[in-house]
């Protein structure tokens, strides 16, 4: 191997494990927050990366109903405890909150998609799309289990991975997808080659980590999110709503898996299964800081991009199999690092 | 009907006779599915662990006996002892990797190996990759092929039954009631000399075995295996069996492998038929029925099902007179019993135990008393193993026992009881009290499959059912712990401490809780044990029961030894009446 194709695999990788740490952070923050190792995480980023392919061809993408399905839901949920509650008065607010969002992306959606919009018009609503259904996501599946221990809420999320899977096939088929660079351009320097897209993801890596380290550092919602992740009864005590720190969560979750979804889909080849992946290699990232650090989880994120990029070059059909044998010896460092029975949970 | 097993063998005799024949093939499936699930429920409902991993383990069964019987003729018995030596070798692995740790991280590393065996047998040279191995020959067995999807049928639901016996087995057995105690590291089940990893592996290892046979007899009756079938939808595919059918429950293996089974056939053919398009679609419609079963319905559908029948949900025993477990020779009344050295743990920059020094003779009651927050639960820990001492030194009879692990405490006959109760809520009162003798007796897994713990099993229950008779509470025997007051779920922790047949016993808080009578009783007890020898050293609040009690007593505040000496003396020490009802100096 010389220098180029080594740099060649390196930046590739590098970009690659910039989407992952940018899942990793929010498998974190989730976690930490609402105690939801969430899996289908990976299926935002599918979700988004198709539905942004489907609206560059120029299709309404189908996910649109299940949007629209799920807003129906829990606002039909929300009405219904407002009507056992006796509390009327909030009926209209939480309409508002739980329709006309996703009822006017919905629109937009229809809207935009023959019009061969611009590019960055159609990222944008591929990415709201999904963001919205990061709330309406937690207040069906997890808001009413939200007390309930680490391994129910695991299921959950892994049976959500299976409904959403499901869904992905259904609207977008059996194909996959991929779209041209949003930049497509490259810089030589000396004799390497730098691509701009690459620069583009792990530009978006630092934008968000910096936007994070002010929302959590700075802002009320997100030292809200931190008191929540440090100590769920304190958070509440203090006022906190727990439920809305998780919806708060899965938005800003939503979010960046959708952004992550537009950037990938012009570097690898979204099919409708490949969220599972995608996630299960942030979650390696995620727990290489034992699912509570964030630098340790970006840094161990960039690490599986790198070994994944070497990997595939190396023996491509074994690519999945290294990545997750990596799982190894990241457990065994945790295991060795833990100490069990040290303040009991149950004592 | 109290065993469903008779019900269901006849129906098991004559049913490949009377299904149409795509049902006796899908039978099989169900059969397959369920050995597979009986694990995760081994695994799952008794244990609290979970593997999204189990498909691979069943691929693992499959492609051992399909390699080896094709590639070298060999015999799919041999294969079979090939593939389970593979399994348990990786399931060690996998189990040893991630049991130290919190909850989720065995699920996790299971959907890695999971997905990593997918790909690995889909690209290996020499397995056919993603078509897979075919033409593997039947199983032969006294001269007999085994084969057609009748004889299956028998050979699956035999291996059904067997291994629904075996696990049933072991749930009730002294293995299964440290199963049942959490399977994680837990501390009350370690401070009762329960090895929690070790039973974690131990289950772990088990329910791949069982997987990995079941890959066996799939591969045999298919006669065909491909990576497709084992991935890691395969293996939350069984998962979901397990949480439809109920994971509290051995039952709800084949009731959930049944349902999911079937009305994923009716599915696959009414999907398309309604919508005209081709697809998994199933996978929404099972996605949301687990989700919906986990908000509302997380005992799944065994429960009910065997409601039925009139079956109970927990065990009930009847306990038989049998030789009492030998017990421990007392100590004189003289020797030193527990001997504690400046001992010191720091919680980051908080003393919590500060410099402590005392002893307890062997035959004393010795209470330990302060206001809350003095460290004397803390304490409890320290010579206990439940938490490492920061420096200091605590004996035992002469022995050290400082961060000494709290199994091994047990075993050299320490026993205590919790501030906050710590009794298994869904295991009767005298399993809980049997689980306090889990060190008095030896017999493991294979020997409580086999039912060859019989006697052992007997003198245990007897003695939970001894001790329990000492607290006044056997009467209570099948009731399940949750549903006792919380004065009595005292008392049975006491019993439950008992049965380990200590030297000392900690009890902390013990009166807390009690009516008056209870206490006298309690008071009663107490004596009794230091008649027999037994030391006794409590934490309590209540003055009037400490001061007419005990022999000595030590005062602790804010971590600080502040006084010690018999109960009069105490009680009139200026130092301690200080520190209950505050100073006099402004």
């Amino acid at each position: 191997m010389d220098f180029q194709i080594f740099f060649f695999l390196l930046e590739d990788g590098i970009a690659n494990g910039a989407i992952y740490a940018l899942l990793a952070v929010t498998m974190v923050l989730v976690f930490t927050t609402t105690r939801i190792l969430f899996v289908a995480q990976g299926e935002f980023v599918t979700f988004s990366a198709l539905t942004f392919a489907s609206l560059q061809i120029g299709l309404v993408p189908q996910i649109i109903w299940l949007l629209g399905l799920l807003a129906v839901i829990a606002a039909a949920i929300e009405i219904y405890r407002a009507v056992s509650d006796k509390d009327f008065k909030s009926i209209p607010g939480t309409v508002g909150l739980y329709l006309v969002a996703p009822f006017a992306v919905i629109a937009l959606t229809i809207w935009i998609a023959p019009l061969g919009a611009p590019m960055l018009v159609q990222a944008a609503v591929s990415v709201a799309i999904v963001t919205l259904l990061g709330p309406l996501v937690y207040r069906i599946a997890f808001q009413p289990v939200s007390s309930g221990s680490v391994r129910l809420l695991f299921v959950i999320a892994i049976a959500l991975h299976f409904v959403f899977q499901g869904f992905g096939l259904l609207f977008f088929g059996a194909e996959g997808f991929r779209v041209d660079p949003m930049i497509d351009a490259s810089f030589e320097v000396g004799s390497l080659i730098i691509k701009a897209q690459a620069i583009l993801i792990v530009g978006t890596l630092a934008l968000f980590t910096a936007l994070l380290y002010v929302f959590f550092g700075y802002t009320i919602p997100g030292k809200a999110l931190r008191a929540t992740a440090v100590n769920r009864v304190g958070a509440r005590i203090v006022g906190i709503k727990p439920d809305l720190a998780g919806k708060l969560a899965f938005l800003l979750t939503a979010f960046i898996g959708g952004v992550s979804g537009v950037l990938i889909v012009s570097s690898t080849t979204i099919y409708y299964d490949s969220g599972l992946l995608i996630g299960l290699k942030s979650v390696l990232g995620a727990i290489s800081g034992g699912m509570v650090s964030y630098p340790a989880a970006i840094i161990g994120s960039i690490g599986v991009g790198i070994l994944e990029g070497f990997g595939a070059f190396w023996a491509s059909a074994f690519t999945e199999a290294i990545v997750f044998s990596a799982f190894i010896p990241v457990l065994l460092w945790l295991s060795l690092r833990s100490t069990p029975n040290e303040e009991g949970h149950e004592l | 009907m109290r065993n469903p097993l008779l019900f269901a063998l006849p129906i098991i005799a004559v049913a490949p006779w009377l299904l149409p024949p795509f049902y006796v093939t899908l039978a099989n499936y169900v059969a397959l599915a369920s050995i597979v699930v009986l694990g995760l429920i081994l695994l799952g409902g008794a244990g609290g662990l979970m593997s999204f991993g189990q498909a691979a383990f069943v691929g693992i069964g499959a492609y051992a006996t399909g390699y080896l019987t094709l590639n070298y003729g060999a015999s799919p018995w041999l294969a079979l002892l090939v593939g389970l030596a593979v399994t348990a070798a990786m399931a060690l692995l996998l189990g040893v990797l991630t049991l130290r740790l919190t909850g989720h991280y065995l699920p996790i590393g299971t959907l890695a190996w999971g997905i990593s065996f997918y790909y690995v047998f889909a690209n290996l040279p020499g397995f056919g990759g993603h078509d897979g191995l075919s033409g593997i020959p039947a199983i032969s067995a006294f001269g007999y092929d085994l084969d057609g999807k009748t004889t299956f049928f028998y050979l699956n639901w035999v291996v059904v039954v067997l291994a629904m016996v075996s696990i049933s087995n072991i749930l009730d057995s002294r293995i299964g009631r440290a199963i049942r105690s959490g399977g994680r590291a837990t501390p009350m089940a370690e401070a009762m000399g329960v090895n929690t990893t070790g039973v974690g592996l131990t289950i772990f290892i088990f329910s791949a075995l069982l997987a990995c046979l079941s890959g066996w007899l799939y591969a045999h009756f298919l006669h065909f295996v491909n990576p497709t079938a084992f991935n890691l939808t395969i293996s939350i595919e069984y998962f979901f069996m397990a949480v439809i059918g109920g994971l509290s429950s051995i039952w709800g293996a084949i009731i959930g492998a049944a349902f999911y089974i079937v009305s994923k056939q009716w599915l696959q053919t009414l999907i398309p038929a309604l919508t005209g398009r081709v697809g998994h679609f199933d996978v929404i419609i099972f996605g949301f029925v687990v989700m919906f079963m986990l908000h509302y319905a997380r005992q799944g559908l065994a429960p009910s099902i065997l409601g039925l029948f009139g079956k109970r949900a927990h065990f009930h025993h009847s306990v038989a007179e049998a030789e009492r477990l030998p017990q421990r020779e007392r100590a004189e009344p003289v020797t030193e019993m527990l001997k504690i050295e400046n001992a010191r743990k720091n919680f980051g920059g908080l003393a919590a135990v500060d410099d402590i020094s005392f002893n307890v003779k062997a035959g004393e009651i010795v209470a330990l008393i302060g206001p809350n927050g003095a460290g004397k639960t803390t304490m409890f820990n320290l010579i206990t193993g439940v938490l490492p001492m920061t420096s200091g030194v605590v004996s035992f009879r002469g022995k050290r026992i400082d961060n000494m692990h709290s199994r091994e405490v047990l075993r050299l006959g320490i026993a205590r009881t919790f501030q906050h109760t710590l009794l298994r809520p869904h295991l009767t009162v005298l399993e809980n009290v049997a689980l306090g003798a889990h060190t008095r007796g030896s017999t493991g897994l294979i020997k409580a499959a086999l039912r060859l713990d019989r006697r052992e099993e007997a003198q245990l229950l007897y003695e939970a059912k001894v001790q329990l008779e000492r607290v006044g509470l056997a009467h209570h025997s099948n009731t399940l712990a949750d549903s006792l007051p919380l004065g009595q779920q005292r008392l049975v922790e006491i019993a439950r401490a008992l049965a380990s047949d200590p030297h000392l016993l900690l009890l902390d808080e013990p009166a807390a809780g009690l009516r008056y009578e209870e206490k006298v009783v309690l008071a009663k007890l107490c004596r009794e044990l230091r008649a027999e020898g037994v030391t006794l050293l409590l934490v309590e609040h209540d003055m009037e029961f400490v001061m007419n009690l005990v022999d000595r007593v030590v005062v602790m505040d804010f971590g600080v030894k502040i006084a010690e000496g018999t109960p009069e003396a105490v009680q009139a020490d200026p130092a301690v009446i200080e520190a209950y009802l505050g100073g006099v100096n402004e």
